[in-house]
């Protein structure tokens, strides 16, 4: 098309003439929902919780009473629930995750890597109330009969852990989350360590390092940044983790110490009372709870992708 | 050789075993597991399971129907909401995209992939139910539809965007106009990973539990329409496993193993799909 | 691939043909889990007494019952407990209330090796709530129950973690019995458990006392029974150690039920006489006084003449109480009521 294009109406009826226009301005409606949905999420959330933000300002992150009585609602025994539990599922899941992922990249021939990797990715394909299921009737006995009990009679005088052993609590849904993001941190790390160029391992083998040595100082540092890219897509994924978490946390909005004790995390505390809690002022606080925690995984997630986009790009851990 | 060198010869053999048998310990973990679940399932599975109605507490028999139908049909409601709106999205973004706003629905996309399912509730249930006074297969459809949404714009600008620009070129110098080098050119060519991806989405939001809660909610009987509360598998293995009955028990043990055959099985057809796709396409 | 989408296909148009096919008189309901085995054969029951009438009922809990009734989410609510004046204030016309069945809240408990039948004081249970009383062989325990080898363990305290009308009796009775629970916490749906694990419904209450040793919860008779756990027995305010059952329940309403108010709305707990079980209480459903569906409105009116005749049959066999005859005299004349 060498001629200018004709200004004003004529000319937007004869570009929209052209089925490329109409195509264009059609995609762009549907991809102008999601931006809609988005705003309207985080404009209802911020609305329906109006009550609880002027009622509480910030207070409602840092008051640990949780009073539907007196109308007394704060955050923190939620937020102390999420973060230590998804602590308890990070410390396990990620040397269990790292340690496989190095095992599948460097180690297993290919057809195991493959073979052991599309297994363990089915994993994270299995919904969260199954994993729930499985947790009430098979991990919590063994956490109430055998864990915790072992645990609180060789470490019993250390805080945490402390105090009964109900089977539920902070340290169950610790693990049952373990579980759930293991998959996560072992596809994304071993990706990560298959990227790392083979110069860096032969260039530390040919320096003298054993396959350990070389692995460990050389290939998984330069792989560093992808790994913790995984940390953080597992850390995002346990915080917003809700069916297996509720039912296996023992509904306690109470801070406690000990890994033993039951306690609640937002999601879980969400799922239990939202469609029950009476009165405008507790549901706008649960909404308000929504609200921090969507915020909180933002965060966390916008800081798993920058990690893993930086290694990708870059394809150098080379700070 | 030096004692330090025997050390370090130990260590890497101890350490690489260690890594080996963190791979063993994850991969046994996945079929100790679902083994159990399959396990406890099929004994618990009968033919009453698939074709009757619940029964009330305290009673023993009955099944599921009315939560497999519906389960169906919240799905079914969240595809054709939320398939076409992803797939055009995807194609915007792949093919027409200017930098700003393709990046910010981009960035947006992936926000809402990594929002707690549960918040997405929340948003339903301010949305729909509110203003419909009822809980409705809508708003569980609803709540299901924004999931599945980014996953399928993602999924679908990846695999369109794989597509070689020369298929377009060849095409455009053909003298075809540029939607329709889109729809019998570049959607055919990525065909394959575009649909292998709508059904990995579909299978992500079929197990969903936490938006269903207080969107579709539940029903003892078949649901008797979209804008009525409707009983689904999630909530129904949820509400059974968490009761003191026995034979719910069982009942969440069947309705689990079926939930989990089908997203295991469509998880893995869709997986087939794409590999042996890949590898023709070569 | 052809042929499977053929089968969806099929299976599709019957999901979708099973919508449509529905000429049911559908009511959605909500509430109580405390009464949920009776209205589960309730309904089951009534279906063939009128079977165009559908009548869901989901057990969330006498909390949820009361905001989804309020909301306007579900024709008709339950709870066990009376909804409050600033609740009933929200309504444009009066919701009316019609207890059911009397019912029982009994201390269930989980103790190994412990066979025998338990006595509690108020102080006890009081105690034990309070986090105050954390082993079993506490004097407090011991001293009711010569005899009985009590262990060492502590007590697993469970508790309901949602609004529950259940809750509201018991926390009812604990203030009427211990000043310092009255002081502390107080009696609502949804209080602030001074300790222990929490679970949803009547049935996950009992489902985690089932199943966790040295645990203590309450819950309705009836899920005691279904599914055949230890309870014990309180000491009521005449100083008698009852279990609770048919009988003890149904003297727990005599004196209220002669001086009954208009709108049923009364707490039973701690009742006086020697026979009366303390932890006793009604339970209710909230009706709407404008019904506009006319055809809900001939289902829901049908209904609660059919429970208050040939419904009570059946209360009995599950370990409810049938409502005393001066009581449903009553409320057939409050049925009148619902334009």
């Amino acid at each position: 098309m060498s001629a200018p294009p004709p200004a004003g109406a004529r000319a937007l009826f004869l570009r929209l003439r052209s089925g490329d226009e109409v195509a264009r301005l059609i995609t762009l409606a549907f991809a102008s929902s999601i931006l809609l949905v988005t705003v309207g999420l985080v404009y209802q959330l911020w609305v329906t919780s109006s009550l609880p933000r002027h009622k509480f300002g910030f207070g409602f992150l840092t008051s640990s009473m949780w009073n539907p009585v007196t109308g007394q609602f704060g955050a923190l025994p939620f937020i102390y629930g999420t973060v230590f539990t998804s602590a308890i599922a990070l410390l396990i899941s990620v040397p269990l995750g790292v340690g496989a992922a190095i095992f599948l990249a460097e180690l297993a021939p290919p057809r195991i890597s493959s073979t052991f990797t599309f297994f363990i990715e089915l994993l994270a394909a299995v919904p969260s109330v199954i994993f729930g299921v499985l947790a009430i009737f098979t991990l919590v006995p063994l956490m109430r009969d055998y864990v915790e009990p072992f645990l609180k009679k060789t470490l019993g005088g250390l805080p945490i852990f402390s105090g009964p052993v109900f089977g539920f609590g902070y340290l169950t849904a610790g693990v049952i989350l373990a579980i759930m993001t293991l998959p996560f941190v072992i596809s994304i790390s071993r990706e990560a360590l298959l990227e790392v160029p083979t110069e860096q391992r032969e260039a530390a083998l040919a320096l003298g390092a054993t396959r350990w040595e070389s692995t460990w100082q050389a290939v998984v540092p330069y792989a560093r940044l992808g790994i913790f890219g995984s940390i953080f897509l597992g850390l995002a994924r346990a915080l917003g983790e809700t069916m297996a978490v509720t039912m296996v946390i023992g509904n306690d909005p109470t801070i406690h110490a000990s890994l033993f004790a039951p306690g609640y995390t937002i999601a879980a505390i969400i799922a239990n009372e939202f469609s029950e809690a009476t009165g405008d002022l507790y549901l706008q606080s649960l909404v308000e709870l929504g609200l921090v925690l969507f915020l909180l995984t933002i965060v966390i997630n916008a800081l798993a992708r920058l990690l893993i986009i930086a290694t990708t790009r870059r394809g150098s851990a080379q700070p | 050789m030096t004692l330090r060198n025997r050390w370090r010869k130990t260590l890497s053999y101890v350490m690489l075993s260690l890594t080996g048998v963190c791979a063993l310990v994850a991969v046994c973990i996945l079929f100790l597991m679902l083994g159990y679940l399959v396990y406890n399932g099929w004994r618990s599975v009968d033919w009453d399971f698939f074709t009757k109605l619940p029964k009330s507490p305290g009673e023993t028999g009955g099944g599921m129907a009315n939560a497999i139908v519906g389960s169906f049909q919240i799905i079914l409601l969240a595809t054709v909401i939320g398939l076409p709106v992803g797939f055009m999205a995807g194609i915007y973004l792949s093919e027409f995209g200017g930098k700003t706003f393709a990046f910010l629905v981009r960035y947006m996309a992936d926000l809402l992939n990594g929002v707690p399912s549960i918040v997405i509730g929340i948003f339903a249930y301010a949305v729909i139910v509110i203003p419909m006074h009822v809980n409705s297969a809508l708003a569980g459809g609803f709540a299901l539809a924004v999931m599945l949404v980014p996953i399928t714009a993602r999924s679908t600008e990846q695999f369109m965007s794989s597509v070689p620009q020369t298929l377009r070129e060849g095409a455009l110098a053909l003298g075809a106009s540029k939607w329709k080098t889109i729809a019998t050119v570049v959607v055919p060519a990525a065909y394959r990973g575009i649909a292998t991806g709508m059904i990995l989405g579909v299978a992500r939001i079929a197990g969903e539990t936490a938006p269903l809660l207080f969107t579709s909610g539940n029903n003892a009987y078949m649901s008797g329409g979209f804008t009525q509360p409707t009983a689904s598998l999630p909530v129904m293995i949820f509400l059974r496993a968490t009761a003191p009955y026995e034979d719910w028990h069982r009942q969440a043990w069947a309705a689990g193993m079926v939930l989990l055959l089908l997203v295991l099985l469509v998880n893995i057809a869709a997986r087939l799909i794409l590999s042996r796709g890949i590898a023709v396409q070569k | 691939m052809k042929k499977s989408s053929f089968w969806l296909g099929a299976f599709g148009a019957f999901a979708i043909l099973l919508m449509v096919a529905q000429a049911k008189v559908l009511i959605n309901a909500a509430g109580a889990t405390f009464p949920y085995p009776i209205y589960g054969k309730w309904f089951e029951e009534f279906a063939k007494v009128d079977p165009d009438a559908q009548i869901n009922y989901q057990s969330i809990g006498s909390g949820g019952g009361i905001r989804q009734f309020s909301e306007g989410t579900v024709d008709f609510g339950a709870s066990d407990m009376p909804m409050t004046d600033e609740q009933i204030g929200k309504f444009k016309s009066k919701p009316l209330h019609f207890p059911t069945v009397l019912g029982g809240i009994v201390p269930t408990y989980n103790i190994p090796g412990v066979t025998q039948e338990l006595k509690f004081t108020p102080e006890a249970l009081a105690g034990i709530y309070l986090g105050k009383i954390k082993k079993w062989n506490d004097p407090e325990l011991t001293k009711a129950n010569p005899g009985v080898k009590l262990p060492g363990n502590e007590i697993v305290v469970v508790h309901r973690s949602d609004g529950s009308g259940t809750s509201f009796v018991f926390t009812d009775y604990l203030s009427k019995v211990s000043p310092e629970w009255k002081s502390k916490v107080g009696a609502s749906t949804s209080v602030s458990w001074p300790t222990g694990l929490g679970d949803k419904g009547n049935e996950g209450v009992a489902g985690i006392v089932k199943q966790t040793p040295y645990a203590i919860g309450y819950v309705e008779l009836i899920y005691v029974l279904q599914n055949k756990m230890a309870y014990g027995s309180l000491r009521n305010a005449a100083g008698v150690f009852l279990k609770a059952d048919l009988e003890s329940v149904t003297e727990a309403a005599a004196s209220a039920a002669k001086s009954m108010p208009t709108d049923f709305r009364v707490s039973i707990t701690n009742a006086p006489g020697k026979k009366a079980y303390p932890i006793a209480t009604f339970t209710y459903l909230l009706i709407p006084s404008k019904i506009e569906d006319q055809g809900k409105k001939k289902a829901i009116v049908t209904f609660l003449h059919w429970m208050l005749t040939d419904g009570q049959k059946y209360a009995a066999a599950l370990g409810y109480a049938p409502l005393p005859k001066d009581v449903v005299g009553k409320e057939e004349k409050q049925i009148a009521l619902i334009q």
